[in-house]
């Protein structure tokens, strides 16, 4: 039986990034998935810079370099990814979140990272479906968006070494050895845990818990949107700890649809679209854009993000099981943050030198689940 | 902040074609409070439908008539189910979200009778999607509301009696009739011809399968034309038929609408119809089904299903089983029709070229969905099904193509105003909201 | 065919069609043959297939709000605008 460097256990975004860098570095890959279906497949796949802590904006802006090197490659050889350069309009609706905007753009230019405010007049010139009365914005314009599922496959198929991606049910994780539905194994020299949600089925002591959020896409319609638009309360929204949760986020897509989100629940695995949620999180888009009111929404949908309680991913070696490796808890940033991920753990595994500190990444800081 | 608009009746008809209409007549007795939806301006569904080129048969228009005399029915015209609202209650068999031009609300409903008939199963086929090009039963629909044919020709193509429907209002609207190429052998026509004659009100249908232009053994190649349809190119045998025509109306049979169904968790039965028991109940409790959406059968059938239905829904067992003995004689004929009309799914999956639309929608080429591996995946990667008509038309083509199983979507039925669905979700208010 | 004389008039982007009292949107506009409808996601003028609210190809803008051509009766007076799809949402 052959057996690999590395078994990945998922291949969503974060999964296929992974093994698409370990298989750069020659390693024989395996990635097995259940096609359960995760975040990568319900996600709005926004490509953006986030700033709340160092941390967070070390991955993501390191991640977006990356997404944007690949950018060329994928519209060549999967036009299906559909990256799109749009940028991102972080809304301010009061003087509050216009002061927020000018402390986002202080924060994000000392990283140099191009951005600009814009006054309530030039938001309106620029996005015309944007009620009346709004305070400005804070322009990120080389922030994207792409169509994960396909950026995903593209990962899979594009590596140095040919990646093996089988449609198996991973069960169990004992040592380097994953055993599958069926009773079948698979054999590897190390196992990277790349689940999302599903992470705690292998690993019940890590803390992620399911963060549920909607979605709805629209018809086309005849008004014009350039920008992806997230109202800066998107932020507070995000590291909520409990209740639900509503924020403006919309997405153009090139079909001139517009994709709409967002909001956040805790605690439930209830795939079911929820009507009460769904209704504040379009009212709060209505809020925001007064004509989608009269667009037709063609479907709804619902997805769950894997969320730490500090809202950073796990990226690196497991801090008790020898011989597993986890990236895992992204929230609401897995495609954003996936090349970046992959890098670091990379050289994790590979000991070679790591491109960002993994520091603030690792396992050993929720000191509750695993005690030094 | 106004208040959710929210109704409530005892009995919910989806549904205003024979089946429908027959529910409702026979649930009238009891009293209970009756509402019928039904997305078309007017009642009738498909083969009693209304308009400026038709002239309704007498049944039709006296359920018309008897629907209107009843003041505990209320019909809902071009009125749509948008999607699952919910509950108010736990008695409530659903609680939906319906939505006409002018807003939308939640309809509670005690109990509820499906009867959302079936559609056309249309077929990609190169060229297919030029304007010009329609369903049968499409052409049929489309000329009964207005359309106008006057002296324009017109080639109808694929399987089943839809096809001579068809023929028949298109000839008599005014227009040129060239061909009707009937997929079938000529020996599967005869043998169900001379089977009508076993259902003396289906007889009439018999002279209308001397249509000189009908050819059995015959199938649509392709659409010729830039912009709209100019001609058609037609398989004949062995031979190629190329006709110059400004319509081709092609359709291969009916496929029956079990999305709602679906939905609120029915299982499907025979011939991808909703499963229903001797009392026309679903697999979920207080949900009845009738018609067309339990498998294609004929108007007779519909309206023995519906009624059978509405005393059930009531609680009238006796009655509904009083009518069990003529069902079982249309069922027999629901079968015939089955048998003679098969699908010749290796020539039609051989039709499409790989870049002929699949998905029309969002435009998903035969050639990218057949590498794909299953329904879900080429949903995912391609976007085919993820458009206005839910996967409707190109779920029922993967299904032949591929041998895909299509999967219905989960929470909206049709393209929904986003005002609807903003208001659809709070708390009920105790107050009813007129409707009108 | 039903003897009416009834008619009503309806606009059709700029043109006014008289159309007989009953008629769907779907008949007002295949009085330009072939009665196309909306534009599709790559560009293609598409025209009503089913006839019967399934397909959504005649999607058209009625009174500003969209609705299907092929369910919806003519009324005095209506504004009727064939769709076109938006391409290229995001510059």
């Amino acid at each position: 039986m052959a057996t690999y460097d590395v078994i990945v256990i998922g291949a969503g975004i974060v999964g296929a990034a992974c093994a698409h860098a370990l298989a750069n570095a020659g390693q024989r890959v395996l990635v097995l998935d259940a096609r359960l279906g995760g975040a990568t497949n319900a996600g709005m796949g926004h490509l953006v810079v986030m700033d709340d802590n160092p941390a967070e904006l070390a991955l993501s802006q390191a991640s977006l370099a990356q997404w944007h090197a690949w950018a060329p490659r994928m519209a060549a050889e999967a036009p299906g990814t559909a990256f799109n350069g749009c940028g991102t309009l972080w809304v301010a609706a009061d003087v509050e979140e216009m002061q927020e905007a000018e402390h986002k753009r202080a924060r994000l230019q000392a990283h140099g990272i191009a951005c600009e405010l814009l006054s309530a007049r030039e938001l309106a010139a620029l996005e015309p479906v944007l009620r009346p009365g709004l305070h400005g914005a804070l322009r990120v314009g080389g922030d994207s968006m792409v169509y994960a599922p396909n950026a995903a496959e593209w990962l899979l198929g594009r590596a140095a070494t040919p990646i093996q991606v089988e449609k198996m049910h991973a069960s169990r994780i004992e040592g380097r050895r994953v055993h599958c539905a069926g009773g079948s194994v698979r054999d590897g020299g190390a196992v990277l845990l790349a689940a999302g949600i599903h992470a705690t089925q292998f690993c019940p002591e890590l803390p992620i818990r399911p963060k549920k959020g909607h979605l709805a896409i629209t018809d086309r319609g005849s008004a014009t949107v350039r920008h992806q638009l997230v109202e800066l309360g998107y932020v507070k929204n995000a590291h909520q700890t409990e209740g639900t949760s509503v924020a403006f986020n919309l997405q153009p897509r090139p079909t001139g649809q517009w994709l709409l989100g967002s909001s956040r629940q805790f605690d439930t695995l209830d795939p079911a679209v929820d009507n009460a949620v769904l209704a504040r999180m379009l009212r709060r888009a209505i809020g925001y854009v007064p004509s989608l009111a009269e667009r037709n929404a063609i479907r709804t949908w619902t997805g769950f993000r894997a969320a730490t309680p500090d809202g950073l991913p796990i990226i690196g070696r497991h801090p008790e099981r020898e011989h597993l490796w986890l990236a895992v808890g992204h929230e609401g940033l897995g495609v954003t943050t996936a090349p970046a991920t992959a890098s670091l753990i990379a050289s994790c595994m590979l000991g070679t030198a790591a491109p960002i500190d993994p520091a603030p990444y690792a396992a050993t800081r929720f000191v509750q689940e695993f005690p030094a | 902040m106004t208040p959710t608009p929210q109704a409530h009746c005892d009995l919910l008809i989806i549904g205003a074609g024979p089946a429908g209409m027959a529910a409702a007549l026979a649930a009238a007795p009891s009293g209970m409070r009756i509402v019928v939806v039904d997305d078309n301006p007017v009642p009738g569904g498909q083969i009693w439908r209304d308009g400026p080129g038709v002239q309704l048969p007498p049944l039709a228009r006296q359920h018309r008539k008897a629907l209107a005399r009843h003041t505990n029915i209320e019909i809902l015209s071009s009125t749509r189910v948008v999607g699952l609202g919910d509950r108010a209650s736990a008695g409530d068999a659903a609680s939906l979200i319906l939505e006409n031009a002018a807003r939308g609300w939640t309809q509670h409903a005690n109990r509820l009778i499906l009867c959302t008939g079936a559609r056309e199963l249309l077929l990609p086929f190169p060229g297919w999607t030029l304007p010009g090009v329609t369903g049968a039963g499409g052409l049929q629909a489309l000329i009964k509301a207005g359309l106008d044919v006057r002296g324009q020709r017109i080639a109808i193509a694929g399987t089943g009696p839809l096809l001579l429907a068809a023929a028949s209002t298109a000839r008599k609207a005014g227009a040129q009739v060239l061909r009707v190429a009937e997929m079938t052998s000529w020996g599967a026509l005869a043998t169900f011809a001379a089977q009508l004659v076993r259902w003396p009100a289906k007889a009439w249908q018999a002279p209308t399968l001397l249509h000189p232009g009908l050819r059995a053994n015959a199938h649509v190649l392709e659409a010729l034309g830039n912009t709209q349809v100019e001609g058609v190119r037609l398989q004949r045998g062995n031979t190629v038929e190329q006709l110059e025509c400004e319509r081709i109306a092609c359709g291969f049979g009916l496929v029956p609408n079990t999305h709602l169904g679906q939905m609120l968790g029915c299982i499907l039965g025979e011939r991808s119809g909703l499963q229903v028991d001797a009392l026309l109940q679903t697999t979920v409790p207080g949900i009845y089904a009738a018609g067309e959406c339990t498998g294609f059968g004929g108007s007779e059938r519909a309206l023995l299903q519906g009624a059978m239905a509405g005393h059930a829904a009531v609680g009238d067992s006796e009655a509904a089983q009083a009518l069990q003995n003529q069902l079982a004689r249309w069922n027999a004929f629901a079968d015939a029709l089955h048998r003679h009309f098969p699908l010749r799914t290796e020539t039609l999956a051989a039709l499409p070229r790989p870049d002929t639309f699949v998905c029309r929608c969002e435009d998903v080429a035969h050639g990218a969905l057949r590498q794909r591996s299953s329904w879900i995946d080429a949903k995912l990667h391609t976007r085919c099904g993820m458009g206005a008509c839910q996967g409707r038309i190109c779920g029922a083509a993967a299904q032949v193509l591929y041998g895909w199983t299509p999967q219905p979507a989960r929470h909206l039925l049709s393209p929904a105003r986003i005002a609807t669905l903003a208001d659809a979700g709070s708390e009920p208010s105790h107050e009813s909201i007129p409707l009108t | 065919m039903k003897n009416t004389a009834a008619m009503v008039e309806v606009h059709v982007g700029a043109a006014r069609v008289r159309v007989p009292a009953g008629s769907s949107v779907a008949a007002a506009l295949a009085q330009q043959p072939p009665g196309r409808t909306r534009l599709s996601v790559s560009g293609q003028w598409r025209a009503p297939l089913c006839g019967m609210g399934v397909c959504h190809e005649c999607r058209v803008l009625i009174n500003g709000r969209e609705r299907l051509a092929c369910q919806t009766v003519c009324e005095d007076g209506m504004h009727i605008t064939t769709s076109t799809a938006h391409t290229g949402g995001a510059a």
